[in-house]
């Protein structure tokens, strides 16, 4: 095990819930990725799409601002120090992961941050009930495609 | 503990409260809490496919970060909602918006579970997807293009 990999994923992780703390305690939010900008784009709520705009700013600026200060706090696998890593594949199968995810969290109320982190925090237990779904079905569809079809080159 | 309605009162009556309800203040928060997650993103490296994949890989070279990276931050929000919710309000005005449904139907299930599969084909969800912008490539933007498609979609089934 990478030690240094896996204290930078918990720091990260730590970051991720003070993100989650914040928004509640300010705002009275759920940091769900897909929630907020997914009623971002197709409501646009009247009154209610400032924040979500300057969260969507903040989100992408983050990775940004670690390339910026350099120094090598970035982690992807095999090329520590890095911060953004390569797509898993080629356009066909993320034309087809995208509409997934979309449809996926649009009907299933969320994401691995609406559900996989607030909800759990929450001990919510719809939020449980779908971390396990989609826990399962990528683990299964990870084993599909990379041990049975072979497919995937990363 | 105050009631809620008595302490909207007194913040109402409260002059130097102004720039509480100020809309600039509610984006600025927005904006820091955006921030912080794609730090957190960033530097846990979930802004990498492979580290994803590699957790979800459980019959190749496993890897553990996204364990940590989840665990650190449910626990951390764990123990700070448990602070925010000892307030009747958020800071900054409103009430907390918080789920209320309680079934497990099979649109949260079914949801889910193509969810699930999208992000195990990817190793993308919707957070490290839009955090990756920065580095834009050809198929990130493909996917960026049919998750949004993916959301309206959702949304006339609704």
């Amino acid at each position: 095990m990478d030690l240094s990999a896996s204290l930078q994923g918990l720091a990260g992780g730590v970051l991720i819930g003070l993100s989650a703390t914040w928004l509640m305690a300010t705002l009275g939010r759920i940091a769900g990725i897909s929630g907020i900008l997914g009623n971002l784009i197709t409501q646009r709520p009247k009154g209610d799409s400032a924040w979500r705009v300057a969260f969507l700013l903040g989100l992408i600026s983050g990775p940004l601002a670690i390339m910026a200060l350099g120094g090598g706090l970035g982690n992807v696998a095999g090329s520590p120090g890095e911060v953004i890593g390569a797509p898993a594949g080629g356009v066909g199968l993320m034309l087809v992961a995208g509409l997934l995810v979309g449809l996926g969290t649009g009907l299933g109320s969320g994401c691995t941050s609406g559900h996989g982190v607030c909800g759990l925090a929450r001990l919510a237990p719809r939020s449980m009930a779908a971390t396990a779904m989609f826990l399962l079905t990528a683990l299964v569809t990870v084993y599909i495609s990379r041990h049975l079809l072979g497919l995937g080159s990363i | 503990m105050n009631s809620s309605m008595n302490s909207d009162v007194k913040e109402n009556d409260v002059k130097d409260s102004g720039v509480k309800n100020s809309s600039a203040m509610k984006t600025a928060a927005g904006y820091a809490a955006g921030l912080l997650f794609g730090l957190g993103l960033a530097v846990s490296g979930m802004t990498d496919p492979a580290r994803v994949v590699g957790f979800l890989d459980l019959a190749g070279a496993w890897d553990p970060t996204l364990i940590f990276v989840l665990g650190g931050a449910v626990v951390t929000t764990f123990i700070g909602y448990r602070l925010v919710f000892k307030r009747s309000a958020p800071l900054l005005g409103g009430a907390f918006q918080l789920p209320t449904k309680q079934e497990l139907d099979t649109r949260l299930l079914g949801g889910a579970a193509m969810f699930g599969i999208g992000w195990g084909l990817s190793g993308y969800c919707p957070g490290p997807a839009i955090a990756s912008i920065g580095g834009l490539s050809l198929p990130l933007l493909a996917m960026l293009v049919t998750m949004v498609l993916g959301w309206f979609a959702a949304k006339r089934l609704a």
